[in-house]
């Protein structure tokens, strides 16, 4: 089916769609949450009439348009990426992949385009209610936008709904609900969301303590402080409980990334979470070694996460790829042969149709059926390679717990803090609040290497690896706009930040 | 009730979608073309900054245009998305960039510290009206002339070029259709302005450079037009879906198809009449006649290439790897399933209209983006 595979190839389009993600990554949470914060701090302004709130909101709003045109600038490179970098990817599950790409398009992103020029340039131009709905409109539009993109990349993670057609040598879309509303894209879309609603919580206490700090815009930096927390602590609790969700399913449906997050190479039965660990950087699948040098974790609570009950076997990274038959764990040894073989009677299948042969072709499509589940590691070189890298799935999910922790906690103190009248004098406190920012982007993309990292070595989990996905291309083409993306990246990021302390430091009008 | 249709009628509704999108796409590119006009119309910093507002309270939505006309395509013809951005790399590459480079320009452009420097965000405007379109044009030209890749028996594609796509902008015909893209957007930029400016000697301007450039655009579209007429199409048989050239297939086209060539002759009785309009009666409206007229044209253009047993994306290197709407498609169902999507499309249509009149309800002025103005503005 592929003739070569071109590892570095891949491995520099692997790079180049992580620095695009990654790099969008950095703008499209902070748009989700602060369009949202945006609108409360319109809608008080509307009820309230003080003239106040409307400062407050055209103050944000001047940080958010400079955050979200980089956003929108790094989107359409990930839609061009499929294209190129990922052609083979772009048919075969294109049928499936592409419907909630345009959908984005029509439902979301016509929403955010129109109305965001309404809200940034219409405040005495339309309405005081027309200009608030705009607002709405714009949080409303940036977040259906999350949800279908979230659709897609939880069918990456879950393909369902689909079925492969030997004719076409795709996979073909078989119900559109079952893609819209599988259990990984509800809690992708509901953990993306509102972690990316306590982000922009954490962007707001950020800047707003750096006021109080410098003693300038006070009552403003206070309000401010309020809502983003109260928001912010709201947010936590989804992230807390989307964030459980999210892993019992990832247990369910990727049993091999949770074994890598958990560093689990061997399967228990009321299997520990671990809170700490040293892992050991050269335990391999198979081999006799400890998996960690120190660990510290909690006892059952891993076979609870994942199967929601205490005493029930988490399967560990031996037992996934070698197989398990007391456990009923099918390993990767296995589906490799049922894979190579469905590779090979398809070819048969399309050989014989190609010739006219319809006896031959109906046999090997025969034969094909039952395999055709595996056919994506017919593709696999060796059993060990369906193991996701163990480190860094292992920190990153870390990382990101600890820190989900922590936010609320501070947005807590902050709002107690602000609410008695003495936030100004805690100067400490408010240095936290800006070091916090930092912290929150980087939960934020500890979780999409978790989300991401932990697929590999599939596109389509369990159906397409990376290296069948990619496009025919050499590996220095790929390198070569590698680069061209990095600096230009570079070049832009350095502006955004530069625009956005200037605006910072040029602060709210004042009355 | 739309699953009860045959997967060739679904088919041929996406290529009117697709279509429409994309000819949406190009009258939208009065953005484009205004930005390139912004050094020859504009002769102060003032009027410079209020020609970039006029314009930035639309690129969002050409932008978002082209994002849709991408997704539509990857949605309905997945082996189209595949074969051309995975084979013509480089020209895909250089018209991403042009627009990645454009998406932060109005923002940053007038932003103090904005690293780069006001020229150079100017800069970047220009280029993404110039180049990205040049290129758009010279990638739909291998719409009539062809491309240079292999399908192999699982549809994967081999790009058999090492330009990897950059080979199109070195036919005439091509380049022919990206310069005239390049004009005729200057065209319907200075229409927009003379719409939209309430400053008389702008207007003025901008009507003279309407009629201009439609005067350097018409003999590339005399090229563009000619060349459809004469040269060999991709014919796709009906029964054995074989391809094989046609002499003069896209006049067959035309002439067999009567509703082409009436939408043909109107888009281009539309543009022409709305710069005329502006030239010699000065008339503001222009933008009214000559937008439509463009949406025509681009339909008719996209019709040739698609109907009447047409490969729309045809291999010179292997005749039998040309795309035609029928085996570049996606599958029955999700054809329908986009297509109660696309149902909403009309609502869509509406808000923006609704929204762009009363945004423009009064036309944008030199106070309008002062500073005294407390407004905000690029």
């Amino acid at each position: 089916m592929i003739d070569a595979i071109d590892l570095s190839m891949v491995n520099w389009a692997r790079a180049q769609f992580a620095l695009t993600a990654m790099f969008h990554w950095i703008f499209v949470p902070l748009t989700l949450g602060l369009s949202f914060l945006l609108a409360f701090f319109e809608t008080l302004y509307v009820r309230s009439g003080n003239e106040e709130w409307k400062r407050i909101t055209k103050f944000w709003m001047t940080l958010f348009a400079v955050n979200f045109a980089i956003g929108i600038a790094t989107g359409i490179i990930l839609e061009f990426e499929f294209g190129t970098n990922w052609s083979n990817y772009s048919w075969m599950v294109g049928d499936i992949f592409g419907a909630p790409l345009a959908a984005e398009g029509i439902f979301a992103f016509f929403i955010e385009a129109t109305f965001f020029a309404v809200m940034f340039f219409g405040w005495n131009r339309v309405s005081k209610r027309f200009h608030l709905l705009s607002t709405w409109m714009v949080a409303i539009g940036s977040n259906l936008s999350a949800l279908w993109i979230l659709v897609a990349n939880g069918w990456m993670q879950f393909p369902t709904g689909m079925q492969f057609n030997p004719d076409s040598a795709r996979f073909e879309m078989q119900n559109f609900w079952e893609v819209l509303f599988s259990p990984v894209a509800i809690s992708k879309f509901t953990h993306a969301t509102s972690s990316s609603f306590q982000l922009a919580a954490l962007f707001v206490v950020a800047v707003s303590s750096w006021f109080l700090l410098r003693q300038r815009h006070q009552q403003i930096a206070k309000k401010s402080i309020i809502v983003a927390c109260v928001f912010g602590l709201i947010a936590s609790v989804f992230v807390a409980f989307t964030g459980d969700e999210a892993a019992h399913t990832v247990g369910q449906v990727q049993p091999m990334k949770l074994a890598a997050i958990e560093g689990l190479y061997d399967g228990e039965v009321g299997a520990p979470l671990l809170l700490f660990g040293i892992p050991n950087l050269n335990k391999q699948p198979g081999d006799e070694q400890p998996a960690f040098h120190e660990a510290v974790g909690i006892p059952y609570a891993l076979s609870f996460l994942a199967n929601r009950s205490f005493n029930s076997f988490v399967p560990g990274i031996n037992d996934l790829v070698y197989g398990n038959p007391e456990q009923g764990v099918v390993g990767v040894t296995e589906k490799m042969a049922r894979g190579k073989a469905a590779i090979a009677q398809l070819a048969l299948y399309k050989g014989a149709r190609k010739v006219g042969n319809e006896t031959v072709a109906r046999n090997a499509l025969a034969a094909f059926a039952p395999n055709s589940p595996y056919l994506g590691y017919g593709h696999l070189h060796s059993p060990e390679e369906a193991v996701p890298p163990v480190a860094l799935n292992f920190f990153s999910f870390r990382i990101m717990v600890f820190l989900g922790v922590f936010f609320p906690i501070l947005f807590i103190v902050f709002l107690v803090a602000t609410l008695n009248d003495k936030i100004k004098d805690q100067r400490w406190l408010l240095l936290t609040g800006i070091i916090s920012l930092f912290l929150g982007y980087i939960a934020s993309q500890a979780g999409w290497i978790v989300a991401e990292v932990g697929r590999q070595p599939w596109a389509i989990q369990g159906l397409l690896p990376v290296g069948v996905a990619r496009s025919t291309l050499t590996s220095a083409t790929v390198a070569g706009t590698f680069f061209m993306f990095l600096f230009l990246f570079t070049l832009l990021l350095v502006a955004e930040i530069r625009i956005m302390l200037k605006q910072i430091a040029i602060g709210p009008e004042e009355k | 009730m739309i699953g009860s249709l045959g997967i060739t009628h679904l088919q041929e509704i996406w290529w009117i979608i697709a279509s429409l999108v994309g000819a949406l796409f190009i009258f939208m590119t009065f953005v484009q073309g205004g930005q390139t006009l912004l050094f020859t119309l504009a002769r102060s910093e003032e009027e410079k900054t209020l020609v970039i507002n006029s314009l930035g309270r639309k690129w969002e939505l050409t932008f978002t245009t082209l994002v849709l006309f991408g997704g539509a395509l990857f949605a309905a013809f997945p082996l189209f998305y595949a074969t051309s951005f995975g084979g013509a790399y480089w020209v895909w590459i250089a018209i991403l960039f042009s627009f990645f480079i454009q998406a932060v320009s109005y923002e940053y452009r007038k932003k103090p510290h904005n690293f780069l420097g006001t020229r150079t965000y100017e800069a970047f405007m220009f280029i993404n009206g110039s180049v990205s379109l040049l290129l758009i044009g010279a990638a739909i030209g291998t719409f009539y002339t062809g491309s240079n890749f292999l399908l192999n028996d699982y549809n994967l594609v081999q790009w058999q070029h090492p330009l990897r796509g950059l080979e199109a902008a070195f036919n005439f015909f091509n380049l022919a259709l990206g310069v005239f893209l390049v004009l005729h957007a200057r065209v319907l930029g200075a229409l927009y302005l003379a719409n939209n400016l309430a400053h008389p000697e702008l207007v003025a301007r901008s009507q003279k450079a309407a009629y201009i450039n439609l005067l350097c655009a018409l003999p590339f579209l005399v090229v563009v037009l000619g060349g459809l007429v004469l040269i060999d199409g991709y014919a796709v048989d009906p029964n054995s879906g074989t391809v094989s050239l046609e002499t003069g297939k896209y006049l067959h086209n035309l002439l067999g198809q009567p509703l082409n060539l009436i939408l043909l002759l109107a888009g281009l009785v539309l543009v022409v009449g709305g710069v005329f309009l502006a030239h010699f009666k000065k008339s503001t409206q222009g933008i009214w006649l000559s937008g439509p007229g463009t949406v025509l044209v681009v339909l008719t253009l996209l019709f040739l290439a698609g109907f009447n047993n047409t490969a729309f994306y045809p291999s010179k290197f292997d005749l039998q790897s040309s795309l035609t709407i029928y085996n570049a498609s996606s599958s029955h169902y999700t054809l329908t399933a986009m297509t109660y999507i696309a149902l909403t499309i009309p609502f869509v249509l509406a808000y923006i209209i609704y929204v762009w009149r009363a945004m423009d309800a009064g036309k944008m002025s030199l106070e309008d983006v002062s500073e005294e103005s407390h407004n905000e503005v690029y």
